[in-house]
């Protein structure tokens, strides 16, 4: 099968698995609280509901609030596509590294953010500022784990680092649990989950991303939640790809990539439940110790390329 | 019984006092409103009333004003205001020219009265010198500024068939200052509650001021109480605020009883207070959960919401509804209880009383939660004093008193009543006045059941003659829950004034909001749960 081939289904897989862990962890989250829970496929038909519902934009909106859903999505799209799923060496490394998976993000949210003060309501006002609070300290956190992954492999592409990664076997390395450490945090503050927002809420006044999406409503909103649960499958697969890389697809050989599909799959079901685990025995911090919980995911992040310094580097 | 004979002590201080120049001579039955005290004054005593009676430390449980336009004293209304100290009632009674009725503003000593003066000149033209806030209340754009809803000539069905105009041009108080601005939440909110709107002032996310503007659910309950006979009060009555309906319904049932002299069958009044904790509990458990998630922590509310549910369909099986609405009847109650359903009642306290114990010590010893509900909220003890605050949000802040131990009326001058007290006065503590009080009303329950009288449920309410008056007091589970009744002529309402508890709790949600966080508001908000529809009326 040819290479760009396969890059192009892994890259469609994300859209249409993203609800999928969505689902899963709402049900893990509501068999834990003895609740039945909806299917796990309910965030499909919720996005087919949206979609095909009456799109209302607000009179005070500009031109910025109607793109700005395919702006997100796209670059949420692009960023998750670099993420290897099933599969290594993918043509997609020679060009998007590390850098542009972040700077796609960062695109997503600027343009988030935009939008949710383009129709001037304080809601939106209010999300978009504590976005950019939570973004402005997650971004180095993020920045400096995926360094020291990087300094480990020599390379800034994520496959190189996952190629090196196994290529090593199963070696513990201390600046890769700090690293690990440091992206689950900010992966937690990322994706608007619980203990920094909670995606569930229906109070205004608490909101960080979903106060941002106010406004919108039908095909546009189906847009943003799917880009929400994209970035979440992003960084669940950056996750269990880059920190367990073990049965990802070697080759592109029809059994190869299922296999992968599967490993990826199963790790997948895990993590998802161990974030429903985590949200039902955690209450949502203040918003005023974000800052805090961010420079933690930063000084571990720090202490990852230190201890990558001090003690790996010529070892 | 040998509290009833220390009962107003503080009363002779009270009128003794040398610059008071109350009307005695007027007061031609001081134990119409039995078992409180009725005074009459001049109306040039009413300021000075208040003011010694805040200087004594009694405190103020609602004013009301009654115009007599229907009643052939045409040109006279009557303004009544309750006062409480160590359990005991008073009520200072005056009248002021229909044509020109002014009188002291008691809100100066007072600042819980705020509203229901203002609530009071909205819809009787009760004008107030001295009050410190002139802006109407009640009224938004329903009727116009010279027109009274509760005068005689004011239509029943209203005086506008067209769509009523938004209130729009409200006058906020807005704070000036660079990085200050303003967030207006509500009427209408994404979650499914009771409409209300709330203006912050926030610098950054700091609130710096908060102001409520209620009175979106204003239902007319004054003027559709007049002329109603009392079966048609009491189901009015129920509809109050519908989380307290058998509160409400009792107040008022008591306060025509008390009215008519009518003698209720004992095991009507133990059915009484069995569905009035049942309530308690219902509601304290919702509460419970709801401020939990609130904070994000789903596990409780998916809990207590479990709890509640079976508690209130047990209410439907037993008692024909699920809030029990319409159960409380003027003479008694409308359903007895079976023996089946008393057997089911032991079982079913014994299982919530299992089931209850764990899941408080999941709540109350939960650091991330104790992280975010620890001094969050804090109303201070001389706030709710100076606000009149009972129930829960009272107890949390030091305040303790409850209508069913301090001024007991049966079945509870025969039970022991545990009144939690806590001082901390934030979130946390009142949740754990919640929690105290579920475990409390769970015990009282059994007891109830221990000594559940046998005999009629109910028996024939006669009404009495025109002017005849009643003040029901029940503690319901927002707190003291008051209630004025007047007759006029055929037994018909010619009067009727609920005071829900929320009036005293909204203004204390305004003050204990300073200085916290924008997004620990709804968390707050929800400690404190005060009922849009018991205000508005």
């Amino acid at each position: 099968m040819s290479a760009w081939l396969v890059a192009l289904l892994q890259a469609l897989l994300y859209p249409a698995l993203a609800p999928l862990l969505v689902g899963w962890v709402r049900k893990v989250k509501a068999r834990l609280q003895n609740r039945r829970g909806a299917s796990v496929f309910q965030p499909y038909a919720d996005l087919r509901k949206l979609l095909v519902k009456e799109t209302r934009v607000a009179h005070t909106a500009s031109e910025l609030f109607r793109v700005a859903p395919y702006i997100v999505f796209v670059a949420t799209w692009l960023a998750a596509a670099t993420v290897p799923l099933v599969a290594l060496d993918l043509p997609i490394a020679a060009v998007a590294d590390i850098i542009v998976l972040v700077g796609l993000l960062a695109l997503a949210r600027f343009f988030l953010a935009l939008a949710g003060m383009d129709a001037g309501t304080a809601f939106g006002g209010m999300g978009a500022s504590r976005e950019m609070l939570v973004s402005a300290l997650a971004e180095p956190a993020m920045l400096m784990a995926v360094f020291t992954l990087a300094m480990t492999a020599h390379s800034t592409s994520l496959q190189s680092v996952m190629a090196h990664h196994l290529a090593d076997g199963f070696l513990l390395r201390p600046s890769y649990l700090f690293a690990f450490g440091a992206l689950v945090l900010v992966a937690l503050a990322e994706c608007g989950r619980i203990p920094v927002d909670n995606p569930s809420t229906h109070l205004e006044l608490t909101m960080v991303h979903e106060a941002m999406l106010l406004e919108y409503s039908g095909r546009h909103l189906a847009l943003m939640e799917w880009a929400a649960q994209i970035k979440l499958l992003l960084y669940g697969v950056l996750i269990v790809n880059v920190f367990f890389p073990w049965g990802v697809g070697a080759s592109f050989g029809a059994l190869a990539l299922g296999s992968g599909l599967a490993v990826v799959l199963l790790k997948l079901l895990v993590l998802g439940a161990l974030l429903a685990a985590g949200e039902t025995v955690l209450a949502k911090m203040r918003l005023f110790r974000v800052p805090g919980f961010l420079n933690l995911a930063l000084l571990l992040a720090l202490l990852g390329l230190l201890s990558h310094v001090i003690l790996e580097v010529g070892a | 019984m040998s509290e009833t004979q220390n009962r107003f002590e503080w009363l002779s201080e009270y009128l003794v006092r040398p610059s008071y120049g109350w009307a005695g001579e007027r007061a031609a039955d001081p134990d119409v409103l039995a078992p409180a005290r009725r005074f009459l004054l001049d109306p040039e005593a009413w300021g000075m009333a208040a003011r010694l009676a805040a200087s004594m430390g009694l405190r103020h449980a609602g004013l009301w004003a009654d115009p007599l336009d229907a009643e052939g004293e045409a040109g006279v209304m009557r303004v009544q205001a309750c006062l409480e100290l160590e359990g005991d009632y008073l009520v200072l009674e005056t009248q002021v020219p229909l044509d020109r009725p002014t009188i002291d503003s008691h809100t100066p000593t007072y600042p819980g009265l705020d509203r229901l003066e203002r609530h009071a000149q909205d819809l009787t033209g009760l004008t107030f010198t001295g009050h410190p806030d002139g802006r109407r209340w009640t009224r938004h754009q329903a009727w116009p500024e010279d027109r009274f809803p509760l005068r005689c000539d004011f239509p029943l069905g209203g005086e506008r068939s067209a769509r009523t105009p938004a209130d729009a041009d409200y006058p906020f108080v807005r704070v000036q200052g660079t990085g200050v601005y303003e967030i207006p939440v509500g009427p209408v909110h994404a979650g499914i509650i009771e409409p209300g709107h709330f203006r912050f002032q926030a610098m950054g996310e700091e609130v710096l001021r908060l102001e409520q503007r209620l009175g979106y659910v204003h239902k007319g309950i004054e003027k559709l109480a007049v002329g109603r006979d009392p079966a048609g009060l009491a189901r009015l009555a129920g509809r109050v605020s519908g989380d307290s309906t058998v509160a409400h319904a009792w107040a008022a049932c008591q306060a025509m009883e008390r009215a008519a002299g009518c003698e209720v069958p004992p095991r009507a009044l133990f059915l009484r207070a069995l569905m009035a904790e049942r309530e308690r509990i219902a509601n304290h458990l919702g509460d419970i959960g709801a401020i939990c998630n609130d904070v994000g922590f789903a596990f409780a509310l998916a809990q207590c919401g479990r709890l509640r549910e079976q508690w209130q369909r047990r209410s439907q099986a037993l008692f024909g509804h699920r809030f029990m609405m319409d159960v409380v009847i003027p003479g008694g109650v409308a359903r007895d209880l079976t023996p089946e359903g008393f057997q089911q009642l032991r079982l079913d306290h014994a299982a919530l009383h299992r089931v209850i114990e764990p899941l408080f010590d999941v709540i109350q010893d939960h650091p991330s939660l104790d992280d975010r509900l620890m001094r969050t909220g804090i109303l201070p003890a001389e706030d709710a004093r100076a606000l009149g605050c009972t129930g829960y949000v009272g107890k949390a802040s030091g305040q303790s008193f409850d209508v069913r131990r301090d001024s007991p009326y049966i079945p509870y001058d025969q039970l022991r009543v545990e009144v939690p007290a806590e001082t901390a006065g934030d979130v946390s503590a009142r949740v754990a006045v919640r929690i105290a009080e579920v475990r409390a009303s769970l015990w009282m329950l059994d007891r109830l059941l221990d000594a559940l009288p046998e005999g009629e449920v109910a028996s024939p309410f006669t009404p009495p003659p025109s002017g005849a008056m009643g003040l029901g007091i029940i503690d319901g589970w927002r707190g003291e829950t008051l209630c004025f009744i007047r007759f006029g002529s055929d037994g018909r309402i010619a009067r009727y004034f609920p005071r829900d508890p929320s009036w005293f709790t909204w203004p204390a949600l305004e003050r204990l909001i300073l200085g916290n966080i924008v997004p620990d508001f709804p968390v707050c908000n929800k400690s404190v749960n005060g009922s849009y529809s018991g205000g508005d009326l």
